[in-house]
């Protein structure tokens, strides 16, 4: 079948490079990206269990990781990327039952994922300490 | 069989696509993500109502029935929503022969984590 010795080089689209980056893009991989992070949180999260079983050591040595300051940074962005991801979600949703396509609205619904994300990160890390006392 | 495809009945009839279960992963999806609201969000609201909360009073939160229940069913939607997604990006961004060990190793990484997770949860609920 292949009698070719040297590959046809297949043609490229231009590289995503060469494009000015707009919210819809960034907010697209965005949404891709959050998702990866949340899949490493998502094994975190059965660290923690498995470590609540296994006894109050273990659950001490993993809260001890989390209440570091690296921890805490991480746990910030994490908590970031899953408000990111579920605003970012419940666009796609929206966007599913054929609603929201206008630009306006593209725009409108892209900004207000935004807004309403570090809102409800600044709220739950202001609910977290305030229980914390 | 078909009655509970999401497939329509023109895209069944013209037959096209290698595997034709590409709106089955696309519904799974969104069935998960839908599940994943409430569930993620209890989870979050728990975990702030739990900061410094010891060790006791943490298990004693899990040990109840709604939240043994509730980290259950969060653990099967988020690491079936977790396996989905991956395998997007996987095939999206994985050329080389490494796309099919890729795939594999996510799938039943998912699948491990979420067993893991889910008897762990178990053991809490039901230790001694």
């Amino acid at each position: 079948m292949s009698n070719f010795t040297v590959r046809r080089p297949r043609p490229l689209s231009p590289n995503i490079q060469i494009y000015r980056p707009q919210l819809t893009s960034v907010l697209s991989i965005v949404n891709r990206i959050t998702g990866v992070i949340l899949s490493f949180c998502a094994v975190v999260l059965v660290i923690w269990l498995i470590a609540a079983t296994t006894g109050p050591h273990a659950y001490a040595d993993v809260q001890g990781a989390i209440a570091s300051w690296i921890g805490q940074i991480m746990l910030f962005g994490c908590t970031f990327a899953f408000f990111l991801h579920l605003c970012g979600g419940i666009r796609h949703l929206v966007w599913d039952t054929c609603h929201g396509f206008e630009l306006r609205w593209i725009y409108a619904s892209g900004w207000t994922v935004v807004a309403a994300s570090v809102m409800l990160t600044v709220a739950a890390w202001v609910a977290s300490l305030f229980m914390a006392g | 069989m078909d009655r509970q495809s999401m497939r329509s009945p023109l895209a069944r009839a013209i037959g096209l696509g290698s595997a034709k279960e590409g709106v089955e992963h696309w519904w799974a999806e969104r069935v998960s993500a839908v599940a994943l609201v409430p569930l993620t969000l209890w989870f979050v609201a728990s975990i702030i109502a739990h900061t410094g909360s010891d060790y006791v009073t943490f298990v004693a939160w899990l040990r109840t029935p709604l939240a043994t229940i509730l980290m259950i069913l969060l653990l099967i939607a988020l690491f079936h929503h977790t396996a989905l997604g991956l395998q997007v990006v996987i095939e999206d961004y994985v050329h080389s022969g490494a796309k099919f060990a890729a795939a594999i190793t996510v799938r039943l990484g998912c699948f491990a984590v979420a067993a893991a997770g889910i008897v762990a949860t178990l053991r809490i609920a039901f230790g001694g």
